[in-house]
């Protein structure tokens, strides 16, 4: 179950962050994070819900804007950006979203086409659809071509999900709860797709679950988030591998032993 | 035992909360401008989303038609009927054709269309473009490094922007239509006379501000429509509100408007 050894470069972290905060009101989300992706890398970031893990990727692709600390994302600080130069690197960062969020009034193809005709200037019809037929046969859907979103089922949506986001080849994977609301058999299906991801399109990747089969399965390095902090960073046996009263509860209550 | 209560007094907790509501109406107008300016900032800068402005402005004609026709039509026939009694007894049968044609075209097709399109489109907008925040469609659109706001707003505005007035100047027609069956069935007037005297009181001052109404109107439809669904929460809880204050606030507002512009209007007469 434990995934495969990636060529990671432990030189070269595409996501530095440090000492971020956010609060929304009075409760406070994260309380001074540091942390590094490194290229090559999947990082699955662990917790119970609520705790600031989507938050957290949200930063990252500037959907929202923390309190302080520092974001650099592929030698870029996401604070200090104009919208023009955020626009550009967001087209480098794939973001899968919990529920998809696939484009419900468009096929499956439009969904495919729509990021890519606005981003890629000058493409020919020709190899937009040799675009869409790439991604289609990555995710293992290519049935789905002409379908409506309404017409597939969750771990359909999921992947013609992670399908949009790999048609602009994008260095880095955000995946938002990938397994979320999934039968066991597809969730292990969407774990094998995220390392065949890693290993197809050479993309770092931060993956937020609190799926322990999903990070055992997917993760490089294990971040465990708990009072805003990152308690405990390393591979899976080395997170678990405590008395933390606060951490133990999270391994005993999933259903591996 | 003495207790000390830490509620504060009754006026003071009224200050306070209208104090809130205060701030809150102030902050609500900033966005309102700030979303506003926007708009001219985005709709005409490239590149234009020309496929979709023409997809949104048949969606606004076909959604409004059918209504759009019954109304023009049932108003044209009620309000001659309704007239005619009252010009009988000075005699002025005969004026029925103006007096259609200035009620219609100046004032009840612009308005009334604009009310339907704010029942109709508005609240159909505000429900979508709601629906797209809540299930995070549009944030997936601004991650993708597309520009959401160009793609969903400024297409909307600026279909009902050309489609209102359209609607309007069909509504006005269909109207003067009705009209010209009831006033024919019981006058017997031919369709020419009938639409000579009806065009005769009207004015380019008089065609020229209703086309202005029209176009004030669709634009504030299709705003409002978009900005209470772009900026929509709270789950389904926030659609429904979003669709709801699209209806409400286009329409008090197109009343506003209507009174500003007859007085603008007024004006230059």
């Amino acid at each position: 179950m434990e995934k495969a050894k990636a060529q990671i470069n432990y030189d070269n972290p595409v996501i530095s962050i440090r000492n971020l905060e956010k609060s929304f009101g009075d409760y406070h989300v994260l309380r001074g994070i540091d942390l590094d992706l490194f290229q090559g890398e999947n990082l699955v970031v662990l917790g119970r819900s609520g705790t600031g893990k989507s938050v957290l990727i949200k930063l990252i692709s500037g959907l929202l804007y923390p309190d302080s600390g520092s974001i650099d994302v592929l030698g870029n600080d996401v604070l200090t950006l104009d919208t023009r130069s955020l626009q550009e690197l967001r087209i480098r960062i794939g973001f899968s979203f919990q529920n998809s969020a696939l484009y419900d009034s468009m096929t499956v193809r439009k969904n495919l086409e729509f990021p890519l005709v606005r981003n890629k200037k000058g493409i020919t019809r020709k190899e937009i659809d040799q675009s869409v037929e790439s991604v289609l046969d990555a995710v293992s859907l290519s049935q789905t071509i002409n379908q409506m979103p309404s017409e597939l089922s969750g771990g359909q949506r999921k992947r013609i999900g992670i399908a949009r986001t790999l048609i602009l080849n994008p260095e880095i994977m955000l995946y938002d709860e990938p397994t979320a609301g999934l039968d066991p058999i597809t969730c292990i299906e969407i774990n094998e797709l995220i390392n065949e991801v890693q290993q197809r399109y050479h993309t770092s990747s931060i993956i937020i679950t609190h799926d322990l089969t999903c990070a055992k399965m997917t993760g490089d390095r294990i971040a465990m988030l708990l009072d805003g902090q990152f308690q405990r960073v390393g591979n899976f046996n080395e997170v678990f591998a405590t008395s933390d009263e606060r951490v133990k509860p999270f391994y005993d209550y999933n259903f591996i032993q | 035992m003495d207790t000390v209560s830490n509620t504060p007094p009754p006026v003071q907790k009224r200050n306070s909360k209208l104090k809130t509501r205060v701030t809150g109406f102030f902050v609500n107008l900033y966005d309102v401008s700030k979303f506003v300016v926007r708009f001219f900032k985005e709709a005409f800068v490239p590149p234009y989303e020309f496929k979709e402005i023409i997809r949104q402005c048949f969606e606004v004609g076909v959604r409004s038609l059918t209504l759009i026709s019954l109304t023009g039509f049932i108003i044209g026939v009620i309000f001659t009927k309704q007239s005619r009694p009252s010009l009988t007894n000075f005699g002025a049968n005969s004026w029925l054709p103006s007096l259609v044609s200035i009620a219609v075209m100046k004032a009840l097709a612009p308005l009334v269309t604009a009310i339907i399109a704010s029942g109709k489109v508005g609240s159909s907008i505000g429900a979508e473009l709601g629906s797209m925040r809540v299930t995070e469609q549009i944030d997936a659109m601004e991650v993708s490094g597309t520009k959401p706001f160009k793609y969903l707003v400024c297409t909307r505005v600026i279909a009902t922007t050309f489609t209102v007035p359209l609607l309007a100047t069909y509504s006005a027609l269909i109207a003067l239509l009705g009209g010209y069956l009831n006033v024919s069935q019981n006058e017997g007037t031919s369709f020419s006379e009938f639409m000579e005297s009806a065009f005769e009181p009207i004015n380019f001052i008089d065609i020229n501000a209703s086309l202005v109404k029209a176009i004030v109107f669709g634009f504030t439809v299709g705003m409002v429509g978009c900005y209470q669904g772009y900026n929509s929460s709270k789950g389904t809880e926030g659609v429904g509100k979003a669709a709801n204050n699209a209806v409400v606030i286009a329409m008090f507002l197109v009343f506003i408007e209507e009174v500003l512009i007859v007085q603008i209007a007024g004006w230059f007469r």
